[in-house]
């Protein structure tokens, strides 16, 4: 296996076009590094992106935020505008793991990784994030929920690597939350995880999207759901449409982690209380 | 020597005081050389090949692919070893569950093994050997194994002449049970089930073995017992016990599961055919594969009671999944199921059950927490159903000295009732509780061992004192050991240094399991250090050229006495040192015992918890533990053995468990799905010790490490039942059952 750790994504992207091999790129390696340990990947190049200094940096741009695909859930977690602009998605982000796992963990390995349970992935989708992903020829950016196709699987091409996510600029009234279920405390995998983003114009949701993990094989983006509480002061008739709605588009397997009937009647549940956090961050009144 | 163990009630100068403990530093720099730091020259990485399959026959092994492999020196199959079939059958079964013979039995049943110079070489191997199964009818639940037509997993184990997986039966109790339930105003009938937990000791099992030409070998291991490891390793593997040295490690918890043998045979096996030390460290899921967790089980309940609480008669049975050999949890678990009450009529039934999932080991207190999850569980619900305080109920019918208990022999002084006492008037139990909380309470039992020990204690010549004992430190019993020496020589805790010696040093010592390193240990320490300070008395009298009968020893000094010679300037244990070389050599005591009279414990445990109704999820919110520890030689490890027992007992009340799927394979083999609790998963555990004096140990002490993972399963069932308002009955009760357990309460 040959390790690299270019400087630039230009140099890693050549990099990785030019492997005939197996290839992989390295974030904070909290799954990479666990899955060649356990013998599940061989890779024959692996390219460490933290070296990259672009990639290591949170900006304000003129159209929202833009977060390097290094940037750790530790420094995440420090930028005061970002918690001040989407506190659930950065709070998504810090529920991964442990204090050791944060100092090294990003979104877009959690991205990448494409676990149907990956906990910032449904705070990024409610959000409306987009993923600069760049290759040889070209970049593009992608809207997070296009990128996972299925566990494991990715829609990046080979030679593909995602520079940044990108936030939108958050109008006023706006607000955003994260919940996932775990039996324990931390250190644990979700069961259920809800994110609900909306904004309010005079009291009333005028937008919303939410987002739905580790019930389907892929994070899910809910617009039945969404569309259970726009025009409402999520009064308690909203809140029972929008958990029917979150239910109803569960699509989960009974495994060791949780029941079929378990996860669809919980997601419901989470939706609720996710859209009045939500709601009560946008200066939502009932 | 024989020296009278009854207890004194002597004043202590040192026991009881919280030192530092001396391996502390050690282990927290790392310096400390657990069961996978020691290293050989020359040595070889040993992996083992598993069983994916929960029940095949073995049509055949070909290993010849793998041999040939770069850097392998040895492949290893059943074939390698010793044919025990007509043999001793717990021999038999260890080895055959350290290597299989002709049916894998589980998934992660030992196959095949390899050593190597390298790992890759060793792992490349392992793929390259081509294992031919034939699938076979598997049964994994303990329920489903005692029904007709159940496919069988041991063909020729018999019930009533009939093949059966149904392995042991064993009874206990006194009186009649029908007339007593004719006595009864009330009966309540209970059926539960547990699922099949591990210890989750933070190390796995590793070793290094080697075995020279001479056929001598040396292990160095982490376990509870070297010494019984030799004797199993020697027994499997047709070694002679002199030759082979076991040197215990440093041990990351065991709580059982490193009482019996799983890679160390295999490891000297393979040391033997490829003539090169071998280090074997076996991966987290092995651990939790094909090492030994406990019993999953079933039970049904009977009890019968007046309106004054009274318990009329007392019934249970309780059925024990064993794994693919037969054990004796069952009897284990029917002897303490009553042991807490004072029963005019009670008997105790424990079944043993062959399941494929892996050889069953000890797990603190073994057997009992489930069999109290049961037996107090159904007396919580008694008490409600009779308007009685569940903590007046149980003392209503509570086990005294002089009770006949129910598994035979006349209790002496007991902490049982005085436990309850202290439930009953701890601020606990009337602390507030709001909406979605609830309280439980539940009591435990545990009989606790004695067994072989011998210990030497050496005086060094400047007054320092090395203590050897052959109980493996599991719990900070090598601060209590010097301080129980320090006590008798009357020197300080810092003048004692306690080491574990290997099996070449000391006579046989019992693994330190039932409670019992502290306890035995610590009686052999006591003589040796009485024997010792007889050497030091004779050693001053020749000093000072006076008879030895003129001299005493107090404080760690020898005093002349009498109206001669009282005015001698008192020789110190330092001076006595000093002079040994001229005086007659050195000076040691030695003691060997098989310690009896090992005093049983009870506990009993205060619960508060808050249930998310509508996720199921359970947070306990504080947790009291009060048990009887005869004397509190360290109070710090004796409250430290309180709360580590009972945060294993909340996770598995609350969510670990093995999950098997349709195939009979093990799903959640790693810490991410086999939810242990985490830190913040826990209350700061507060615990009230009890010293109620063993009458057969001059200190008083009795065993403190397992009572008190026997309430929480209950004690916590009753606490959820009480926030919730339906009774659960299946542990663990995680988020799902509960739901469900609502669900069907209609709640
Ligand atoms: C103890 C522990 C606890 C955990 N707890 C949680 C948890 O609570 N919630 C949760 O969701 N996850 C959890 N995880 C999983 C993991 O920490 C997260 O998925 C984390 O976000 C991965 O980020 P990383 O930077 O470490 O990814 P890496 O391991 O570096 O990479 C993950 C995958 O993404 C790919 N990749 C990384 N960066 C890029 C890029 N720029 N472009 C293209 N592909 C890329 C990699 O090739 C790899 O396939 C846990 C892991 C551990 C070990």
């Amino acid at each position: 296996m040959r390790y690299e750790s270019p400087k630039t994504t230009k140099e890693a992207v050549t990099l990785l076009s030019k492997e005939k091999g197996k290839t992989f790129v390295l974030a904070g390696g909290t799954d990479l590094l666990v899955k060649l340990r356990m013998d599940m990947i061989e890779p024959d190049l692996m390219i460490d992106i933290k070296r990259i200094p672009a990639m290591n940096e949170i900006n304000k741009t003129a159209t929202g935020f833009k977060i390097g695909a290094a940037v750790s859930g530790r420094q995440l977690g420090a930028s005061k505008a970002l918690a001040k602009a989407w506190p659930g998605v950065v709070e998504a982000t810090n529920l991964i793991g442990s204090d050791q796992i944060q100092g090294r963990c990003t979104m877009v390995g959690n991205l990448c990784n494409a676990s149907p349970a990956a906990d910032s992935v449904p705070a990024m989708i409610a959000a409306g994030a987009k993923a600069v992903v760049v290759g040889k020829a070209k970049r593009r950016a992608v809207a997070v929920e296009n990128i996972v196709t299925g566990p494991g699987q990715t829609s990046l091409a080979k030679g593909e690597i995602i520079e940044a996510i990108t936030l939108p600029k958050r109008p006023a009234k706006s607000g955003d939350a994260y919940l996932r279920f775990i039996p324990r405390t931390e250190m644990d995998i979700a069961v259920v995880g809800v994110a609900v983003s909306l904004t309010c114009k005079r009291g009333v949701i005028d937008s919303a999207r939410v987002s739905l993990g580790a019930v389907a094989p892929t994070p899910l983006l809910v617009k039945e759901a969404a569309a259970a509480i726009i025009g409402t002061k999520l009064d308690k008739e909203a809140l029972e449409n929008l958990a029917a709605a979150c239910s109803a588009a569960c699509n989960p397997i009974d495994d060791k982690r949780g029941t079929v009937e378990y996860r669809v009647r919980v997601a419901g549940v989470l939706a609720k209380r996710a859209a009045n956090i939500a709601f009560e961050r946008a200066g939502g009144k009932k | 020597m024989k020296h009278d163990q009854k207890y004194t009630g002597q004043e202590f100068k040192v026991v009881g005081a919280r030192v530092e403990r001396p391996d502390g530093v050690d282990k927290v720099t790392g310096r400390a050389r657990y069961g996978a730091d020691a290293n050989a020259p020359g040595q070889l990485v040993g992996l083992v090949l598993r069983s994916s399959h929960a029940h095949a026959r073995i049509v055949k092994i070909d290993t010849s692919k793998a041999e040939k492999v770069a850097g392998v020196k040895a492949v290893l199959t059943s074939a390698d070893l010793p044919d025990l079939t007509n043999g001793d059958a717990g021999n038999y079964a260890t080895l055959v569950n350290c290597m299989a013979r002709d049916r894998v039995l589980y998934d992660g049943h030992a196959v095949a093994a390899v050593a190597a110079t390298d790992k890759s070489s060793a792992k490349k191997a392992l793929k390259l050997i081509k294992v031919t199964y034939e699938k076979l009818p598997h049964v994994t639940d303990v329920d489903e194994a005692l029904k007709k037509g159940a496919p069988l997993v041991q063909p020729t184990n018999k019930q009533d002449g009939k093949p059966s997986n149904k392995s042991g039966h064993f009874e206990f109790g006194h009186g009649d049970i029908e007339a007593g339930l004719l006595e009864a105003d009330i009966v309540l009938e209970r059926s539960y089930k547990t699922e099949q937990t591990h210890q989750g000791y933070i190390e796995p099992h590793a070793c290094l073995a080697t075995v020279g030409p001479d056929g001598s070998g040396e292990l160095w291991v982490t376990t509870q017992g070297h010494f019984s490891f030799r004797i199993m390793c020697a027994a499997l593997l047709g070694m002679d016990v002199a030759k082979l040295k076991v040197t215990s490690s440093e041990i990351g918890g065991g709580f059982g599961g490193k009482t019996h043998v799983w890679i160390e045979p295999v490891a000297l096996a393979l040391a033997r055919k490829s003539n090169r030390p071998v280090k074997m460290v076996m991966s987290r899921e092995e651990v939790f594969k094909a090492s030994g967790p406990t019993c999953a089980t079933s039970m049904d309940v009977k009890i019968g009671a007046k309106k004054d609480g009274t318990i009329t008669a007392a019934f249970i049975e309780c059925r024990y999944s064993d794994g693919p050999f037969p054990g004796i949890w069952g009897m284990l678990g029917g002897m303490t199921a009553w042991a807490c009450y004072d029963l005019k009529n009670c008997k105790a039934v424990g079944v043993d059950v062959l399941v494929n999932r892996p050889k069953v080991a000890a797990y603190r207190a073994p057997s009992a927490p489930m069999m109290a999850f049961g037996v107090e569980s159904t007396i919580d619900q008694l008490a409600k159903e009779l308007d009685i305080d569940p903590v007046e109920f149980r003392l209503r019918n509570v086990a005294k000295e002089g009770t006949r208990s129910s598994y035979g022999p006349i209790y002496g002084p007991i902490g049982i009732e005085p436990t309850l006492e202290a439930v009953r008037d701890h601020p606990h139990m009337r602390a507030k509780l709001r909406k979605n909380q609830g309280r439980g309470m539940a009591s435990g039992f545990w009989f606790n061992i004695g067994g072989q020990t011998c210990s030497d204690l050496n005086v060094g010549v400047d007054g320092t004192v090395n203590l050897t004992v052959g109980t493996v430190d599991v719990g900070g019993a090598r601060a209590s050991l010097s301080l129980i020496a320090a006590e008798e020589l009357g020197i300080s805790y810092d003048q004692v240094k306690t080491n574990i010696g290997d099996t070449s040093s000391l006579g046989h010592n019992d693994t330190t399991e039932g409670s019992r390193g502290t306890f035995s240990s610590g009686m052999a320490t006591i003589f040796a250090a009485r024997e010792a300070i007889e050497v030091m008395k004779s050693r001053a009298a020749q000093m000072w050229g006076i008879p030895e009968d003129a001299v005493e020893w107090k404080d760690g000094e020898a005093r002349a006495v009498g109206a001669e010679h009282g005015n001698l300037p008192a020789l110190s244990l330092k001076e006595i040192a000093a002079e040994a070389g001229a005086t007659g050599g050195p000076i040691a005591g030695h003691h060997e015992v098989t310690a009896d009279g090992s005093g049983v414990s009870f506990a009993s445990h205060i619960c508060d918890v808050e249930v998310d109704p509508e996720t199921g999820k359970t947070t306990v919110l504080r947790y009291t533990v009060v048990q009887d520890a005869g004397k509190a030689i360290h109070p710090d490890y004796v409250e430290g053995q309180f709360q580590g027992a009972a945060a294993q007992g909340i996770g598995w009340a609350l969510n670990e468990e093995y999950v098997y799927g349709e195939d009979g394979c093990l799903q959640n083999a790693g810490f991410l799905d086999y939810r242990v609790p985490v830190c913040s998963d826990l209350p700061f555990i507060d615990t009230k010790i009890l010293e109620i004096p063993n009458p057969n140990h001059p200190y008083g002490i009795r065993g403190v490490g397992e009572c008190s993972i026997v309430p929480p399963l209950a004690a916590i069932g009753n606490a959820v039942s009480n926030a919730v308002g339906v009774r659960l009955n299946h542990v663990p009760m995680s988020p799902p059952r509960i739901l469900k357990a609502l669900d069907d309460a209609g709640a």
